[in-house]
């Protein structure tokens, strides 16, 4: 069954002069995760707010747990659960004073409310900081006691809006792990991210969104295929550069790129870290002292590129002007992406 | 039923701030004293009142109609900041009934005025207010007070949830307020002034206010009544008129706002 629908939302802003969302379309399964990918500016948080019912759509359907964003938004809000892209949470209170709040405001009694309190601190690691006004928080603990305050009711669906963006790597890992648990108490995820290694670790299956609409989605597997996995890149001195490139290209048995003014040779390599001991070997044995030698794994940046260039191309050339032709249009790139 | 506890618990959390924070509750409260001490030793003198007691029993009540009067700025600036930090998405996304974040907003704007009402009150006895028109009179002048306060809060609701940037929202309540709190009889008799601003003193509600509330404190009011006019020889009912008025008109408009508050 499908936790999550969302089906062709357009959201403009500034009276139709910044198109927000240009035909989202996205499902999520129930008991898993989507990890909506997109730099700034995608749509990210327009799509969050619409489906959790803060902010309504030009156009378009929006379901969560079956039932309809649009007519039913009061419902909606029993079954979810929203962490935004700033924790929001009143700074003045404590934390205890704040899960006690939301909790009443749950319509926990008074008892509960407390003791629901107590364990989300405890889960959170927050016990010790909980008499403590949010004011004197850092981050991190901020972050968390937003995600607290987001599962009082344990939430059938969550939006958690760039979780761990402005975290440290520390505080990041803490976050992936709190968000670990909770999948495997069978919660159905939605989460934004700027960091594909995020989605990667996160999510079961990722969307990829630019300018507002879904521009490839799949699991990160098949999207790093689509950009071309990972490339050996080795930097020489300039009168190396075609040895190099004869070594590089043995190895590879693709195509290799020479960047001379970088002094860099490139390849896609599928064998990972045993191509590049290879290479290593190789030019030593050749008696050539690369200054730098790597495996570039594909960014975000990479899939951005790879992704977005293509698209661009195609939407100059014929952008269609019946609704139903885009969706389908939506629907087939969909299909591409998968493949 | 579950529409009350909820505004309750939004309230609850305005008061548990004035806990953890108790500077706010004490900077509320030092202004309106420092105002009756001020208007008391420095214009007390020079403005005959004709009123046994002096000056200070015309002080007052309208000192008191000032300070409930901007109980719209605590209003405005609380929900400004709730806005402009997230919170009030959050509250949205939860399964409340849809009035009860601005009602309890402006519940918890009346009981702190009730703490504010009862320190002022107090240094008005100490510097020689006495209202002479027995307990239930005076009850009933700070009912009207309390009333008046939250009537103005609805109207600070719509300008918190406007302009949704605190100091923006700071600034447009002073440079509004305070000049309807002097255009009127609270300190100074209306009939000093040129004409037209005398008409409109005569109609501002401050100053129907404040004359009620001289009524109910036991007093004649002698700033303002000038020319006869229904305001001001029927304070009490047009004070009345207005409140129901504020409330009537700025509760829906301020529901519908939150309603829709970040939906832009
Ligand atoms: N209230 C608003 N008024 C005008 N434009 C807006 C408003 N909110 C968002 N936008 C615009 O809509 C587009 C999408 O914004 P959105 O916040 O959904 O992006 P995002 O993917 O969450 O970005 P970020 O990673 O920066 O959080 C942006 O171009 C943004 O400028
Ligand atoms: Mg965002």
């Amino acid at each position: 069954m499908k936790s999550v629908i969302a089906e062709n939302l357009v959201k403009t802003y500034n009276k139709g002069s910044v198109r927000a969302l240009d035909g989202l379309s996205l499902e999520v399964e129930e008991g898993t995760v989507l990890g909506v990918l997109g730099p700034n500016g995608a749509g990210k948080t327009t799509t969050v707010r619409i489906l959790a019912t803060l902010l309504n759509p030009d156009s378009g359907h929006a379901s969560v747990g079956g039932i309809d964003v649009l007519k039913s938004p009061s419902e909606v809000r029993k079954i979810i659960g929203l962490s935004g892209q700033y924790a929001a949470v009143d700074e003045t209170l404590t934390g205890w004073d704040n899960l006690v709040m939301f909790g009443r405001l749950y319509h926990l009694n008074a008892n509960a409310a407390k003791a629901r309190a107590e364990e989300l601190l405890e889960q959170f690691s927050l016990s010790e900081s909980g008499k403590r006004p949010i004011r004197t928080y850092s981050g991190g603990m901020r972050r968390r006691l937003d995600l607290a305050a987001s599962l009082i009711v344990k939430p059938k669906v969550l939006f958690l809006d760039e979780p761990t963006t402005g975290l440290d790597p520390r505080g990041r890992q803490e976050m992936w792990g709190v968000i670990d648990e909770l999948v495997k108490g069978g919660v159905t995820i939605l989460l934004t991210t700027q960091y594909l290694e995020e989605a990667d670790q996160l999510a079961d299956e990722i969307a990829v969104i630019d300018h507002g609409k879904v521009i490839a989605r799949g699991t990160s597997d098949q999207l790093k295929l689509q950009v071309g996995g990972e490339r050996l890149e080795i930097i020489v001195e300039n009168q190396h550069l075609n040895a190099t490139n004869e070594i590089v290209a043995r190895i590879s048995g693709s195509a290799t790129s020479i960047d001379e003014g970088m002094r860099q040779v490139s390849a896609p390599v599928t064998t990972g870290s045993k191509a590049l001991i290879e290479a290593a070997r190789a030019l030593d044995e050749a008696g050539i002292h690369p200054l730098d030698i790597g495996l570039k794994r594909p960014s975000l940046d990479d899939v951005f590129l790879s992704l977005t260039g293509h698209v661009a191309e195609e939407k100059k050339e014929e952008e269609p002007t019946d609704p139903r032709e885009k969706r389908r249009r939506i629907k087939e790139a969909k299909k591409g992406a998968k493949k | 039923m579950t529409a009350i506890t909820d505004a309750l618990v939004i309230m609850k959390r305005q008061l548990l701030q004035l806990v953890r924070v108790p500077e706010v509750l004490i900077f509320s409260t030092i202004q309106p004293v420092m105002f009756v001490l001020l208007f008391r030793y420095v214009f007390g003198g020079s403005i005959s009142s004709g009123q046994p007691g002096g000056y200070v029993q015309l002080l007052m009540p309208g000192i008191f109609v000032q300070t409930v009067a901007f109980t719209l700025a605590g209003t405005a600036v609380g929900l400004a900041a709730d806005m402009q930090k997230g919170l009030i998405d959050r509250f949205r996304s939860l399964p409340i009934s849809r009035g009860a974040v601005v009602f309890g907003r402006t519940l918890g704007d009346a009981a702190l005025n009730v703490v504010v009402l009862g320190v002022m009150g107090f240094a008005g006895f100490v510097v020689g207010w006495r209202p002479s028109s027995g307990f239930v009179h005076i009850v009933f002048g700070f009912l009207f007070l309390l009333v008046f306060g939250f009537a103005m809060s609805w109207i600070g609701v719509i300008i918190g949830l406007s302009v949704r940037e605190e100091r923006v929202a700071q600034n447009l309540v002073f440079i509004s307020v305070f000049p309807l709190t002097f255009l009127s009889n609270a300190f100074a008799p209306t009939t000093g002034m040129p004409k037209a601003l005398q008409y409109f003193a005569e109609w501002n509600p401050v100053s129907t206010m404040v004359a009620a509330c001289r009524e109910l404190f036991g007093l004649k009011n002698e700033f303002g009544a000038t020319a006869g006019s229904f305001p001001s020889s029927h304070p009490l009912v047009m004070s009345l008129i207005y409140m129901v008025l504020i409330m009537a008109v700025f509760m829906p408009i301020s529901i519908r706002k939150y309603i829709k508050a970040a939906n832009k």
